[in-house]
């Protein structure tokens, strides 16, 4: 959306992380400012922007003017912002991240992206149905409604190539194909947004910045599977995006995009929310349906799948918040136009939340195919500092972790499949030689062990003793035969168990023992952590040549394990410290030694 | 999912909250989580009392009420302090330090890992992912989220909100 022409326009990044950063206190300061000086200008809200490193970001339209957009903005700099660029007519250059026009660092983690599903996200107000309807929206809902019929909605999206986005990869076009087969006139859409992957978060910017999006997906695969009541399964952790997405559905319902008779054709869609509780388990379909009615979320055996037999017994389509928001850009643009992205059998775009140790962190979405390499060098900007990439978690507690051997891997299903690391629903958490891959298979395990719903033995049980052996080695005490015997129960668990969580659990474990044999051997064999991550195989020191005495460490060693006078080298007695490493990060001399 | 069950009785203003809460959802399919959920926010957790009524009320087994309250992690057995402190321990905030955090904030509230502090002020507890990566280490006190944490400002956050 453009600045209208004439007026001031300044648009604030309003999404959860903006708003932990201090976006509402910036947006609050711009209302202030504009109201003190009598400043006519229009303030709007946004989405995601995408630039997490960079937040809280404030776009800067003036009439006349190349668009500018601030980051890193505080409060205090709001009233310098509205003084010199709204006021004065030049921007505050130092202050700049990105211009029309000029070439900033931060232009390289645009080039590359291609953003169809996040084409509204941090442009339009996600609380303005009619901001949406000015970009198209609801354009494809009322074109497959009134000029398709639901074979051909299908037909569409099985050319296009949409796969499902949660992980798993299944055609998007034959999932919704089977459920419209089925018989019966009682059947339900369900849009999984129930997003527990640690490192995650690409769900919930997309419904944080273009819920409309999303459910104008839902109510085309609605009409295309002949279901009459649909359903989101929202995290509950997520309270800004179920707050917009009620909002959303409010306002489709009064505009006539939901409810009966959608364009005069007969067919009708009613849709509600429900929060999830907190299990990750409920991301699986049938654990989430489970939920839905009001139980325990846990798995049912497949056969029969939700497209036969779903939420209340009934045909039921489930996909992600991404693949929903796909939809509507497809029905409006093509399936040729969509499968013009990515590889040959993985169409497309991909949205992922880029994390770690990067430069530029935040939500990106790049065509199927393009190599790690790509996305976390050139669109990531690498591994901020003098640190070395070492690997990237991909798939979160499902997925694995690639070395840097592997970072020309493109990023499509295949080939990820390939590595023993999955697509998974869109994490990416880069690592450097800081992150000890033991703890990192320990913390996936934990996590996994904590969320098995206890239905299948090998889950249950056998990640609780993989996870045994693994606090063993971290903790110094790991034996010879650990690795073997942690890849014999893994590969029990992944074909003992029911549904994906089980079958995936290991995947961190295996994968890490696979690129990464050295750093268990190193724990077990040397008692070593060479990325000196796991505490009880460090030893804290204070080398004298560096150490001038100051005393600070001395102040705020929690546990008075440090002794010597001021000016005197301080030493640390080994039996009281407990590595909490206070002291390494108060130095100011890099005297605080850790091996 | 460890938990432990506290049994707390609650007191008659729970089945009230109850009896209020159930009518909303009356005859409504799957109404169980929300009504755990909406009872929940009324009390700031579940009762044996309370969850005792909400199976009277929804017609199904006290069993069954407990099983689901326990299964899913946002539901609470006891009671919680004034404020509730979330600690981030997703991948992301793992990899940057989320360990360190939780130390400093149990150190200045000095209590032992999770739970809840002797006054009734602060309940810790450690969460899977806030969504914020990209801001980690993040920790969420109440409604508000704040990230790009060190130990010393985690510490201060949360020291404000005694005051």
């Amino acid at each position: 959306m453009g600045n209208p022409g004439t007026r001031v326009q300044v648009t604030v990044g309003l999404s959860s992380c903006g708003i932990a950063a201090g976006a509402a206190a910036v947006m609050r300061a711009f209302e202030r400012e504009f109201a003190e000086r009598g400043v006519d200008a229009r303030l709007k809200r946004t989405g995601c922007i995408g630039m997490c490193y960079r937040e809280p970001i404030v776009d800067v339209e003036v009439p006349g003017l190349p668009r500018q957009t601030y980051g890193g903005v505080t409060a205090d700099q709001v009233g310098r912002i509205v003084e010199e660029h709204i006021e004065g007519g030049k921007p505050v250059d130092e202050w700049v991240v990105r211009a029309e026009g000029r070439e900033l660092p931060d232009e390289a983690y645009y080039s590359s992206q291609v953003r169809l599903v996040l084409r509204n996200a941090g442009v339009i107000d996600p609380e303005s149905i009619d901001e949406y309807i000015e970009t198209g929206g609801y354009k494809a809902l009322e074109r497959a409604t009134t000029e398709m019929t639901p074979e051909a909605v299908i037909q569409e999206i099985k050319d296009a190539g949409l796969r499902g986005r949660g992980g798993a990869g299944f055609p998007s076009g034959v999932k919704w194909e089977l459920a419209r087969r089925q018989p019966g006139n009682e059947k339900y859409v369900i849009v999984n947004a129930d997003e527990g992957d640690p490192g995650a978060f690409m769900d919930r910017s997309i419904l944080e910045g273009d819920p409309h999006a999303v459910l104008e997906g839902l109510a085309i695969a609605a009409y295309a599977i002949g279901a009459t009541e649909g359903y989101f399964y929202v995290r509950a952790e997520y309270p800004l995006a179920v707050k917009r997405l009620e909002l959303a559905i409010a306002d489709a319902h009064e505009r006539g995009f939901l409810g009966d008779d959608l364009f005069g054709t007969g067919t009708s869609l009613h849709v509600q929310v429900k929060e999830g509780a907190g299990a990750f388990v409920c991301g699986e379909e049938t654990a989430l349906i489970a939920s839905i009615e009001g139980e325990r979320g846990m798995p049912r055996l497949r056969p029969p799948y939700p497209a036969a037999k779903g939420l209340w017994g009934k045909p039921t389509n489930i996909n992600n918040v991404e693949t929903y928001a796909n939809v509507p850009w497809i029905i409006m643009n093509g399936a040729a136009a969509y499968a013009a992205y990515g590889t040959d059998t993985s169409k497309g775009t991909k949205v992922y939340a880029l994390a770690g140790k990067i430069t530029r962190g935040g939500l990106v979405e790049v065509p199927m195919g393009m190599t790690i390499r790509e996305v976390v060098n050139d669109v990531g900007g690498g591994v901020p500092g003098e640190h070395e990439f070492k690997a990237v978690q991909l798939g979160g507690p499902s997925g694995g972790c690639l070395p840097a051997e592997l970072i020309d891997t493109p990023v499509d299903y295949e080939s990820l499949t390939k590595t023993g690391a999955i697509m998974g629903s869109g994490g990416m958490v880069v690592m450097d030689d800081t992150t000890c891959m033991v703890d990192i298979a320990r913390f996936f395990l934990k996590f996994t062990q904590d969320e098995s719903c206890g239905k299948c033995t090998f889950c249950r049980i056998g990640t609780k003793r993989m996870l045994e052996i693994l606090e063993r080695i971290c903790a110094g005490e790991g034996r010879e035969g650990d690795v073997e015997r942690l890849e014999e129960l893994g590969k029990s668990i992944v074909t003992s168990s029911l549904c994906g969580l089980g079958q995936s659990a290991p995947n961190p474990v295996l994968t890490t023992i696979l690129y990464f044999r050295d750093e268990y051997d190193a724990h077990i064999k040397e008692k070593r952590c060479p990325a000196h991550a796991c505490r009880p195989l460090l030893t804290y020191g204070i080398d004298p040549e560096n150490c001038t005495g100051c005393a600070l460490c001395v102040k705020v060693c929690p546990v008075g394990a440090i002794s010597g006078d001021r000016k005197e080298v301080h030493v640390i007695d080994q039996d009281v410290c407990t590595k909490c490493d206070a002291c390494r990060q108060v130095c100011r001399f890099d005297a605080v030694t850790v091996r | 999912m460890e938990r432990v069950a506290v049994r707390d009785e609650g007191t008659d203003d729970h089945v009230e909250v109850v009896d209020e809460v159930a009518r909303e959802y009356a005859g409504r399919r799957g109404a169980l989580i929300p009504l755990l959920q909406k009872v929940q926010s009324r009390i700031g957790y579940l009762s044996i009392d309370a969850m005792e009524r909400i199976a009277e009320r929804a017609g199904v087994p006290a069993a069954q009420v407990f099983g689901v309250a326990t299964f899913y992690s946002q539901f609470r057995l006891a009671p919680v302090g004034r404020h509730i402190v979330k600690v981030c321990h997703g991948t992301a905030c793992h990899v940057q330090g989320a360990l360190a955090i939780t130390e400093a904030i149990t150190n200045e509230l000095g209590v032992e890992g999770e739970g809840t502090t002797a006054d009734g002020e602060f309940t810790i507890e450690s969460v899977a992912c806030l969504g914020c990566c990209s801001l980690a280490p993040v920790i969420m006190v109440d409604e508000d989220t704040f990230g790009r944490l060190t130990p010393d400002e985690a510490r201060k956050i949360v020291k404000n909100y005694g005051d």
